[in-house]
Order: structure tokens, then C-alpha cells, then sequence
């Protein structure tokens, strides 16, 4: 029996090992980096999703639409809560076509904060066509549809380097170590002092990523820290149940033999 | 049912009892006798139900922001999570609910199994539970269709395609699924109304299934029949509610750390990407919880035989308390199945584990090895078993002792040891 049960531990044991194993052969670790969004009590840093909005707008919005998001969002508690002033400023900055007006036309006018994130491109054919064949993905939720999620964000923006020997790239096609199949036709989209930032922190490659995955982190779960909040409460609330309804078990059972 | 007439103490409830007894029946409920040796993986039932009002009430208000349309699903999924109030949490306790929920089945399900509690006089009980089984499956596979995500729209395409294995009239078939002639926004829209339909009739069987329960009464770790009500016995209300809410509390501990901190780790990534027919992804797998049967599926090199063997391994299990030869009921006491029940359950979890791996090399070889080995239990080894074990002597009574040691010592010993494998 106990041999049997051993036999057992050292299947599950190994079918554990064979996968971690596996995975991490397909591609080398993540960059690390500290999150502040992770643990029990995850919260975003407020100015680093304020940058990575920068970040944003200044470079990823030239071809990945973030169709989801709303520019009221940008206000809203638990994001990167710029004033609603601004907010208001970041929205009049765009464009949108709206419409038909009484006589029937179409017009355009300032964005509002309760329009949706203008998007760079009219459609998927025309990201593609400017893209050369390759869509942008819309970055609303990417983070959540990527496996590894942030730090895989993080990495892939870090990740591009001269291709080894012996493998050949296309025209458009660049390398990645953090890709899928290593190539991707994404240009390396932050350098060094690519962006000034308005707050004055220096923009180096490290910190444009890992600020833009913080906002993109937050994008994709907007209700984050309002989510580990009430998580805290409800378990807690749980646990201090659990031990009364223990105590209260106890006092019933003991009536009976055998006791629970 | 209990012997003893129940008269309501009031005038009114007198009145009321005798014109529809749901006085009789709550009468019933609070003071059936329960075997008092019951231990926590008797508390799965009360669990199961828990999950399935969850599913039902998150399930109900979801449907009020939710739209079955190709075009507009996905984005009103992303409006349930970012705009309704509460949206986030509605959808990942439904989410994860239904991970939580087969998790309970599959540990209800090896109980029985342990135990016994398939055999005679609760066959029925046990079929039952198997239709339940399948219907949560299929209720499972639909709902993991509506967010119309990109496994959605493959998952959906590989198992309607498994239809088309259908000798004559296979095509004909999944075409009638479909509604057309590929996954499109018909087929979103019919698995939308069987989704919302199917818990209900689960409810339906979920009360038959207690009902079948309540005839003969619980099964319980020693396996023995006992008399009802006495020393064996403790009524239901107080004894087993509390324990029952003292396990559930437990249970929704765990699932709340799944909500609230690692709410998408069950689920696959690639599911956040909008459905798109022209692009499949590098591997389709299924949710967990119906990985192995995914990998019995794959195991077979033809297509109509591997359905036929994936539905065989659940259809199996209905057979059950027939292919169990055994009078006793409980693994305590037979040794040599207590080794084969464990062996099946690390056959099940390899099983689910090489479902999740595509599906060659030495991935295949094993899922091979592993789904005869699954038939052979069932087919082979359980009704040998029957004839060839030797069981230790069973004891008299839960409360009484048996010659020879104790039993209840045995019992629980067992039981110990149940709990750290399982760990």
C-alpha cells in the first residue's frame, strides 16, 4: 500500500518536473521586474500608469487600437486617475466623426469623455494593408491574451535583438526572443528617449515598457484593485466565519460519539 | 421517508399540511437519518448544490448584460466587466464557478467510487448522477462558447465536428448543430438557449437524485447497512448542516481566492482574443475539467472510434454497479481494490494532464497505455475483483466492534491516509 502510494507521489512529482521543464524550453524566462498590481493587496502605481498612458498615446495608439477603453476611464478611481480637467484635455485632443445631424450629414467634432478611444485605423483591412499584412492587435485586453500576461509584455518589448547565426529574416520580419517563433513584424517600438515625459522621470527603454505594460495591465483589468480589496474583506469575512461555525460544529457533535 | 406520522402543531399549518405536506416534507428533511460516521468527502453533495444555485443566480444576472451575437458578444463581455456594476465579479464567479463545480463533482464522483455507494440499492441514485454529469459537461462546453473568444469559436468547431464521425448521417448532423455550415452566429445563438435551459433541467435531476437518495438513506464510510433511526444514526438538522456549512465555508474560502486573486489561471489565454475563423490557434484544448476525456478522445487513431471511446469512458460508469461484482461496499475493507482505485485515479489525472499536450511522441503513447488501462478497470479488473478479492470481515454495526480490531479505527485510518494523498 504504501509502495503503491509512493508510486503514485512519484508520478504526480514527475508529471509536475516534465511540465515545468517543457514550457520553459519553448522560451527563456522573463525579464523580472517588480510589479506593484501582484499580491493581496496589489495596487497600480498611479504615476507609472499616467506615464504608460503617454507611452500610449505618444507611441503603441499610432497603429493598436484600444477599442474597450472609454476616455472617462482615464478619471475613474483605481486607473491612472488623471483629474477629470484632464481627462476632458486628453479627450478634446481627438477627433471622432458623429452623426447624422438633423439635416442628415455626418460631422466631425471633439471627443468627449464619454467617447471611446479613437482608433488608429478605420478597420482591420486598413491596419493590415499599412502594416504590411500584419494586424495590430487591439491592446484593450491584451495583456489577459497573452500567456504570462504582463511579464510577457514587459519582456517582448525588451526582447529584440540581432537575429543568431543561420536565421534568416524577411524584409519587415524582426527578432524577438520572447515571441512565438521568435519573429515578429513589429519594429522595436521603444528606445531610449524615444518619449520626454511630462513628469520629468527619464525615459529610458526599461522604463517606457515596463510603464506601458502597468497601463496596459490596467486596461485589461480595469477593477483590479477594487478586486483584491473586496477579496481581502470577503476572505477574511470567511475565514472569521469558518472558525465559528468550527467551534459551534464542535459544540453539537459532542453529544455524539464518535466525535467529528 | 420516516415512519412517524408528523402533525403540525398549529391550527393553520394543520390545515395547510393536510392540503400540500410541505410540512411533512421540511419534517423529513431536517430529521432524516444520517449515518453518523460520515466523513468531509460526504460533504460534496451539499456543496454541488451550492455551486449550482451560484451558477444559476451569477448565470441569470449575466444574461441581462449579455448578448448572443457573433458581432457583439465579445465586446458585451467586455462591458460586463468594465461598466455593470459588480460586472467583474459576476463573471468570474460564474467563471471560475464552473471550474469549482467540477472540481466538487470529480471528488463527489471518486467518493462513490471509494465507497461504494453505487451498489446496490442505489443504482439509481448513481445513473442519475451520471446524466447530471453529462449535462454539466455539456452545459459547460456551451457556456464556454458564449464569450466568443477564440478557444470558444475552435472548441466549439473541433467537438460539433465530432458529429460529423457519424456514419450516413454525420455531416447532415453537425450541419443541423450549426445552423449553417460552420460555426457561426446561429450556433452562438441556439448554445446561448440550451446554456440557459440545461442548469435548470440539472436541477430537476439534482431533486430526483435526492430524492433517490432518501429512499435508502446515505451509504457511509464503513459501507454496512444500518438501521434507521439508531445508535448509527444522527438527524440531519443539526448534526449534518453544520458540518456540511463548516465544509462548504471551506470550499468557498478556495474559490474565493480563485475570484479575487487568480481569476483567469483556469482559464485559457488565447480566450481574450475576439473569435476569427481564418485564424486557428497553435493548440485547442479544452477547460480542465474535461481534459481527460479529451485525451481518450485523441488516444483513438479513428475518428468516429475515438468518439465512440470517448463516450464509452463516461457511459461506463453507468454500468458500474453491474461490472462491480463485490457485495462489500466500502474499499476499507478490500484491500486489493483500494490499490486499483488509486491507480485509476493517477490513470485519470495522467489522462488529463496528456489532454492538455499535443497529441504525439511519447504524449500519445501514454494517453494510449492510459485509456486501455481505464477500460480494463472497468471491464476487467472490478468484476475479478469480485470473485478473487479477499475482504477483511466487515463489522456489525458502525458503533459496534467486530472481531478482530476495530473497525472504526480502520475507518479512519484510512481516511487519514486518503486526505494526505489527495494532498
Amino acid at each position: 500500500m504504501r509502495k503503491l502510494k509512493n508510486i503514485f507521489f512519484v508520478l504526480i512529482f514527475s508529471v509536475i518536473v516534465l511540465n515545468s521543464s517543457n514550457s520553459a524550453e519553448k522560451s527563456p524566462p522573463f525579464l523580472e521586474t517588480k510589479w506593484t498590481f501582484k499580491g493581496l493587496f496589489g495596487k497600480f502605481d498611479r504615476a507609472s500608469l499616467q506615464r504608460g498612458y503617454q507611452v500610449y498615446t505618444e507611441v503603441c495608439a499610432s497603429c493598436h487600437s484600444m477599442k474597450y477603453l472609454t476616455y472617462r476611464n482615464l478619471a475613474e478611481k483605481g486607473g491612472p486617475e488623471f483629474s477629470e480637467a484632464e481627462a476632458k484635455a486628453i479627450a478634446a485632443s481627438f477627433e471622432v466623426t458623429d452623426g447624422p445631424d438633423s439635416t442628415g450629414e455626418m460631422f466631425v467634432r471633439t471627443a468627449k469623455l464619454s467617447d471611446k478611444f479613437v482608433m488608429p485605423y478605420a478597420n482591420e483591412q486598413e491596419a493590415k494593408a499599412a502594416n504590411g499584412g500584419a494586424y495590430p492587435p487591439d491592446m484593450s485586453v491584451l495583456v489577459k491574451a497573452r500567456k504570462g500576461g504582463a511579464d510577457y509584455i514587459y519582456s517582448l518589448l525588451l526582447g529584440y535583438s540581432e537575429p543568431p547565426e543561420g536565421v534568416e529574416l524577411d524584409d519587415g520580419v524582426y527578432y524577438n526572443k520572447y515571441m512565438y517563433g521568435n519573429k515578429i513584424k513589429m519594429p522595436a517600438p521603444l528606445s531610449d528617449d524615444l518619449i520626454e515625459y511630462t513628469d520629468g522621470t527619464k525615459a529610458t527603454a526599461e522604463q517606457m515598457s515596463k510603464d506601458v505594460t502597468n497601463f496596459l495591465m490596467w486596461s485589461a483589468e480595469p477593477h483590479l484593485e477594487q478586486r483584491h480589496k473586496t477579496g481581502f474583506r470577503v476572505i477574511a469575512y470567511l475565514i472569521i466565519l469558518t472558525v465559528l461555525v468550527y467551534f459551534t460544529m464542535k459544540k453539537i457533535w459532542s453529544r455524539v460519539e464518535p466525535k467529528v | 421517508m420516516s415512519d412517524h406520522e408528523y402533525t403540525p402543531s398549529s391550527k393553520f399549518g394543520k390545515w395547510f399540511n393536510d392540503r400540500l405536506p410541505l410540512l411533512t416534507l421540511a419534517n423529513h428533511l431536517t430529521d432524516y437519518p444520517t449515518p453518523k460516521n460520515l466523513n468531509y468527502w460526504w460533504t460534496f453533495g451539499g456543496i454541488l448544490t451550492f455551486c449550482l444555485i451560484t451558477q444559476i443566480v451569477t448565470g441569470l444576472v449575466l444574461a441581462m448584460h449579455y448578448i448572443a451575437h457573433a458581432d457583439m458578444a465579445f465586446s458585451s463581455v467586455e462591458h460586463i466587466m468594465r461598466d455593470v456594476n459588480y460586472g467583474w465579479l459576476l463573471r468570474y464567479v460564474h467563471a471560475n464557478g464552473a471550474s469549482m463545480f467540477f472540481l466538487a463533482v470529480y471528488i463527489h464522483i471518486f467518493r462513490s467510487l471509494f465507497y461504494g455507494s453505487y451498489k446496490s440499492p442505489r443504482e439509481i441514485i448513481w445513473i442519475l448522477g451520471i446524466i447530471i454529469y453529462l449535462l454539466m459537461m455539456a452545459a459547460a462546453f456551451m457556456g464556454y462558447v458564449l464569450p466568443w473568444g477564440q478557444m470558444s469559436f475552435w472548441g466549439a468547431t473541433v467537438i460539433t465536428n465530432l458529429f460529423s464521425a457519424i456514419p450516413l448521417v454525420g455531416e447532415s448532423i453537425t450541419t443541423w448543430l450549426w445552423g449553417g455550415y460552420s460555426v457561426d452566429n446561429p450556433t452562438l445563438t441556439r448554445f446561448f438557449t440550451l446554456h440557459y435551459l440545461i442548469p435548470f433541467l440539472i436541477l430537476g435531476l439534482v431533486v430526483l437524485h435526492i430524492w433517490a437518495l432518501h429512499v435508502p438513506g446515505n451509504n457511509n464510510p464503513v459501507g454496512i447497512d444500518i438501521k434507521k433511526p439508531s445508535k448509527d444514526t444522527v438527524p440531519f438538522h443539526p448534526y449534518i448542516v453544520i458540518k456540511d456549512a463548516f465544509a462548504l465555508l471551506m470550499f468557498c474560502i478556495v474559490f474565493a481566492l480563485f475570484v479575487f486573486y487568480q481569476p483567469n489561471i483556469l482559464g485559457h489565454a488565447d480566450n481574450y482574443i475576439e473569435a476569427d475563423p481564418l485564424v486557428t490557434p497553435a493548440h485547442i484544448v479544452p477547460e480542465w475539467y474535461l481534459l481527460p476525456f479529451y485525451a481518450i478522445l485523441r488516444s483513438v487513431p479513428d475518428k468516429l472510434m475515438g468518439v465512440v471511446a470517448m463516450l464509452s469512458a463516461i457511459l461506463i460508469l453507468a454500468a458500474l454497479p453491474w461490472l462491480d461484482t463485490s457485495k462489500v461496499r466500502s474499499a476499507v475493507f478490500r484491500p486489493l481494490f483500494r490499490q486499483f482505485y488509486w491507480i485509476l485515479v493517477a490513470d485519470v489525472l495522467i489522462l488529463g494532464y496528456v489532454g492538455a499536450m499535443p497529441a504525439e511522441g511519447l504524449y500519445l503513447l501514454i494517453a494510449r497505455v492510459a485509456t486501455a488501462y481505464y477500460f480494463a478497470h472497468f471491464l476487467i479488473i472490478l468484476p475479478v475483483l469480485g470473485w478473487k478479492e479477499k475482504t477483511t470481515p466487515l463489522p456489525l454495526s458502525i458503533t459496534e466492534p467486530v472481531l478482530g480490531g476495530s473497525p472504526n479505527l480502520a475507518a479512519a485510518r484510512s481516511d487519514e491516509k486518503i486526505e494526505k494523498t489527495i494532498k
